[in-house]
C-alpha cells in the first residue's frame, strides 16, 4: 500500500466526507418538532459506508436514504425507538453510535466506573497504612523533660 | 544527487544511532568516562545527519523535484512556497521523516545543555534515545523510505490535498510531534533512572522542563489542529471523538498526570514508582498515536493487511520500546525507596486525584477507540463507539479532577487543611451558584446539566483567580504590599495559575457552546434574508472567483446584527479540479465570545444554494483556553530556566539527602 493511500486513508478520518454537506434543506420535515427528533436520531446513528460519520453529518448516498427513511417513519407516527429498531434490524447494531448494553459491550461500559471504584478502594486501603505507618510514638516522661531542657526552657 | 545524498546520510544517522545507543550504555555500567561521554557527540552527529536528510527532503519538494515518488505525489508547481514546504511533512513518509528529525533534535537539545547533570545519567538517558532513533530510523528506511525515486519522471506532481493547503494545518504536524515526541525524553530519563536505579528530586528536576516543553506542543498541537477543523470541514464543531483526535488526546491525558506526578517527584520525593510508569506508559501513548493511526487500523483492519511489513514493524517497535521499559520496570521498580507519606488531603493528594481521574480518562478513551477493534477480531462482531459513549463516561470521570484542578495548588504538602482553603473558596463557589442560578432561571433552553457545567466553570475560573491573590496576601496585606508580592510570585505559580484558568476558559466554552448553539441549514436564493439567534443574514448573491489552483463560488451575505452596525461575510465553496475535491472556506465572525458561522453549499440546480449558518456562543474560548494552558506552560518554563541558569536547585536538594542519609 503506498503512502498516498495511507495518507487517504488518514484524511478520510479526518474528513467526515469532505465539504459535508450533510442535511440538505430539501430532506427537512416542515413539522420543527418532528424534525428536531429526527435530528437526533440521525445523530446517533453510523453512516455505514463512511468513516465515523454520523448519518446526519454525511452526505454519502446511503446516509441520504437513510435521513428520509427516519423521515418517513416519524411521519407515520413510530417512536425515536421504534425508528432506532427498525434501522438496527436491517444493518445491525453496527449502525449506533451509542452502543447498546449487551453481553459484548459489558466490558466497554463496565471499566471506567470499575477503574474509579478501583482507584478508590485502592488509595483509601494506602492512606489507611500510611496513616499508621506514620503515626508517632508519644513522647515518654522523660523524652518530654529532655526536650524541654534542650528548647531551652529548663527543666 | 543530493537526493541520494540525503538517503546516505539517513543511513548514516542510522548507525551513528546505534553506536549512540550502545556505547554509552556500555560505558555507564562500566564506569568508563571515555565511552559515557561519547554520547554527546554521537547525538549530536545523529542529529547532523538527520536534519541533513530532512532539509535535502524539503529541497526536493521547493525544487520539485518529481523523480522523488513523495515529492510527485504531494506536490505540484502550481502551489504557493509555503505549501510545497509544509506539504514535506504532508505524506506518510514525510511526516515519518520529521518524526525522527525532532526526535534527534530532542536527543540533541540534552547532548547541548545537559551540562549540569550527572555523566552516568545523561550516557544511559541518550542512549535509549539512542536506541530509539535507531528503531525509528530503521523503520522509515525500510518500509517508508522517504527518497524512493520513480522513473520515468513525471512532468508534474499530483499537487497536495487542498485541505491541507491551509496555515492551521501546516504547522499542525510540526507542533503536534513535538509534543508526542517531546514525551521520548522523559521516557528515556525514566529506563534511564530503573537502570541506575536511583531517581530523586534531582533527577525529576531536570525531567521535567523537557516534559513541559512537550506538553506545551501538544496542547498548541491538538488545539490548532481543532481550530482547524473548525473552519475548514464546514460543520460547525471541533471534536467529535474521532480515532484520529483520541490518538493526540490520549498521550495529552496521560502527559497532563505525568507533569503534575512529577512535580510531586521534585518537591517530596512521592509517588516516584509512579511517575516512572506514567513516563514510560505516556510514550508509548504517544507510539500508539503516531504510528497506529498512520498504518490504518483503525480506520480498518485490512488497511493493516495491505501493509503488513510496516504494521508488523510497528507492532515490534511498541512492543519492544513499551514492554521492554515494563519489564524492566517490574524488575526495579520495587527496589526504589518508597516514597515519602502523606496524608490524603494535601498537594500530593490532589495530584493522586488528578493522576487517577486523568489515567481512568485515558483508559476510557483507549477503550472507546480500540473497543470495535478487539471486538471484531475476537468474535467477528461490528460495533460502533462514538460521541454518545464519551459524552456519558469520559466527562463524568473528569469532573473531580476539576475540583482537584481549583483546591490543590492552595493545600500544602504532606498535610493540607481542607477547611482553611474550602472557606477562601466560598465567595467564588457562591458567585458560580449565583451565575448558574440566573442561567438556569432566564437563559432559554438551559437545562439542570447546563447550569452545572457553567457554574463549574465560573467557579474553576474565580477559584484559580482566588488562590493566585491569596497567595500574594491580598486579603491579609496592604494593597501595595500585596501587589509587589503578586508581581514577585514564581512565574511557575503564574505558569499553573494560567493553565488552570485556560482549563477554566475551555470548559465554558465547551459547555456553553454544546447547550446554547444554534444551527440553520436552509436553501437561500438571492434577495433572500434569514434569522438565526437575532441576527439577520441578507443573502445578496454569488459570484465565481478564481484561485491559484481552485475555482470558488463566492457568498456577498450582509449582517445585521443584534446590536451595533453591520457587516459582510463571504464564504466560500472552492474546487479543485486536479484533485477532483471541493473544501469550504467558511466565514466567521467573531467577538471573542461568539461566533457567527457561515459555511455554503453547492447550487441545487435551480438558482438556490445550501446556506449552513451557525451561532457558535462562546467557542472562542475553547481556543482561548487551550492557549491560556500552551502559555503558562511556557511561563513556567522560563522560570526553571532561569533557575537553570543560576544552578542552585539540585545541590541544596542532594546535599539534603545526603545529611538525612
Amino acid at each position: 500500500m503506498s503512502g498516498r493511500v495511507l495518507f487517504a486513508a488518514l484524511l478520510a478520518l479526518l474528513l467526515f466526507g469532505g465539504t459535508a454537506l450533510a442535511l440538505e434543506p430539501s430532506e427537512k420535515l416542515a413539522n420543527p418538532v418532528l424534525e428536531a427528533r429526527a435530528e437526533a436520531i440521525g445523530r446517533e446513528l453510523r453512516c455505514l459506508v463512511c468513516q465515523d460519520e454520523s448519518i446526519e453529518a454525511s452526505d454519502a448516498p446511503l446516509a441520504h436514504d437513510l435521513r428520509l427513511l427516519i423521515r418517513r417513519r416519524l411521519l407515520i407516527g413510530e417512536s425515536n425507538k421504534q425508528v432506532i429498531a427498525y434501522i438496527v434490524s436491517r444493518y445491525g447494531i453496527f449502525v449506533l453510535l451509542d452502543p447498546p448494553f449487551l453481553p459484548v459491550t459489558y466490558l466497554l461500559w463496565l471499566t471506567p466506573p470499575a477503574l474509579i471504584l478501583g482507584a478508590g478502594i485502592f488509595l483509601a486501603y494506602r492512606a489507611r497504612r500510611m496513616r499508621k505507618s506514620e503515626r508517632v510514638p508519644a513522647l515518654s516522661a522523660e523524652e518530654h523533660a529532655r526536650a524541654k531542657m534542650l528548647l531551652g526552657e529548663g527543666p | 544527487m543530493l537526493v541520494e545524498i540525503g538517503q546516505f546520510a539517513l543511513i548514516l544517522a542510522f548507525l551513528v544511532a546505534g553506536i549512540e545507543g550502545i556505547v554509552p550504555l556500555l560505558g555507564a555500567s562500566s564506569g568508563s568516562r571515555a565511552l559515557m561521554d561519547l554520547c554527546r557527540p554521537a547525538a549530536l552527529l545523529q542529529l547532523a545527519l538527520v536534519a541533513l536528510a530532512f532539509g535535502i527532503f524539503i529541497d526536493a519538494h521547493i525544487v520539485s523535484d518529481f523523480s522523488v515518488k513523495s515529492v510527485y505525489e504531494n506536490s505540484s508547481r502550481a502551489l504557493p512556497l509555503l505549501y510545497k514546504i509544509t506539504g514535506a511533512w504532508g505524506s506518510h513518509k514525510g511526516s515519518m521523516l520529521l518524526w525522527v528529525f525532532i526526535l534527534a533534535a530532542y536527543g540533541g537539545l540534552v547532548a547541548l545543555f545537559g551540562n549540569a547533570l550527572p555523566a552516568s545519567l545523561r550516557a544511559r538517558a541518550l542512549g535509549i534515545q539512542g536506541l530509539l532513533s535507531c528503531g525509528t530510523l530503521a523503520f522509515v528506511i525500510a518500509t517508508s523510505n522517504p527518497f524512493a525515486r520513480i522513473f520515468p519522471v513525471p512532468p508534474n506532481g499530483l499537487g497536495l490535498n487542498p485541505l491541507l493547503q491551509d496555515p492551521g494545518l501546516a504547522f499542525h504536524p510540526p507542533l503536534l510531534y513535538s509534543g508526542y515526541v517531546g514525551f521520548s525524553i522523559t521516557y528515556s530519563f525514566a529506563v534511564a533512572g530503573l537502570i541506575e536505579g536511583r531517581i530523586d528530586a534531582a533527577w525529576a528536576h531536570f525531567v521535567r522542563p523537557w516534559t513541559l516543553l512537550a506538553w506545551c506542543g501538544l496542547t498548541a498541537g491538538i488545539a490548532l489542529g481543532s481550530w482547524w477543523a473548525y473552519y475548514v470541514l464546514g460543520w460547525g464543531g471541533w471534536w467529535e471523538w474521532d480515532p484520529v483526535e483520541n490518538a493526540s488526546f490520549m498521550p495529552w491525558l496521560l502527559g497532563t498526570a505525568l507533569l503534575h506526578s512529577l512535580s510531586a517527584v521534585e518537591k517530596r520525593e512521592s509517588l516516584v514508582r509512579w511517575t516512572l510508569l506514567l513516563a514510560i506508559l505516556t510514550f508509548g501513548m504517544s507510539l500508539v498515536g503516531t504510528f497506529l493511526v498512520r498504518s490504518g487500523i483503525l480506520t480498518s483492519v485490512h488497511a493493516f493487511a495491505l501493509s503488513p511489513a510496516r504494521g508488523v514493524f510497528i507492532l515490534f517497535l511498541i512492543a519492544a520500546v513499551v514492554g521492554g521499559a515494563l519489564l524492566l520496570y517490574a524488575f526495579r521498580a520495587p527496589l526504589l525507596e518508597a516514597g515519602k507519606p502523606f496524608a490524603p488531603v494535601s498537594r500530593e493528594g490532589a495530584f493522586v486525584l488528578n493522576n487517577v481521574v486523568l489515567g481512568a480518562g485515558m483508559a476510557t478513551v483507549f477503550l472507546g477507540t480500540f473497543y470495535p477493534l478487539f471486538v471484531q477480531l475476537w468474535s467477528g462482531i461490528k460495533l460502533s463507539v462514538g460521541p454518545p459513549y464519551f459524552d456519558s463516561t469520559f466527562v463524568p470521570i473528569l469532573i473531580p479532577g476539576i475540583i482537584a484542578m481549583v483546591v490543590g495548588p492552595s493545600l500544602a504538602w504532606r498535610h493540607g487543611n481542607l477547611r482553611r482553603v474550602v472557606v477562601r473558596l466560598v465567595p467564588a463557589f457562591a458567585a458560580a451558584l449565583l451565575i448558574a442560578l440566573l442561567v438556569r432561571l432566564f437563559a432559554p433552553k438551559a437545562s439542570w446539566a447546563a447550569s452545572g457545567g457553567v457554574a463549574l466553570a465560573v467557579w474553576a475560573m474565580l477559584g484559580v483567580a482566588t488562590e493566585l491573590l491569596e497567595r500574594a496576601g491580598v486579603s491579609r496585606r496592604e494593597w501595595g504590599d500585596a501587589w509587589r508580592r503578586l508581581r514577585h510570585l514564581p512565574r511557575g505559580t503564574y505558569g499553573y495559575s494560567l493553565a488552570h484558568f485556560g482549563i477554566g476558559m475551555l470548559i465554558a466554552g465547551v459547555v456553553v457552546s454544546s447547550a446554547w448553539r444554534s444551527q440553520k441549514i436552509v436553501s437561500v436564493r438571492p434577495g433572500d434574508s434569514i434569522k438565526i439567534a437575532g441576527f439577520t443574514l441578507d443573502f445578496t448573491g454569488v459570484a465565481k472567483k478564481k484561485g491559484p489552483d481552485y475555482e470558488a463560488e463566492r457568498a456577498r451575505i450582509r449582517v445585521e446584527p443584534p446590536h451595533g452596525v453591520s457587516y459582510m461575510l463571504y464564504p466560500e465553496l472552492r474546487s479543485y479540479p486536479r484533485a477532483g475535491t471541493t473544501t469550504n472556506h467558511t466565514a466567521i465572525h467573531t467577538n471573542g465570545f461568539a461566533d457567527l458561522y457561515l459555511a455554503l453549499g453547492k447550487e441545487d440546480g435551480k438558482g438556490g444554494y445550501v446556506l449552513r449558518a451557525f451561532y457558535n456562543p462562546l467557542v472562542p474560548w475553547i481556543w482561548f483556553g487551550a492557549g491560556f494552558a500552551a502559555f503558562g506552560g511556557l511561563v513556567s518554563l522560563a522560570d526553571r530556566r532561569l533557575r537553570f541558569a543560576k544552578k542552585r536547585a539540585p545541590a541544596p536538594l542532594a546535599a539534603r539527602r545526603a545529611k538525612a542519609s
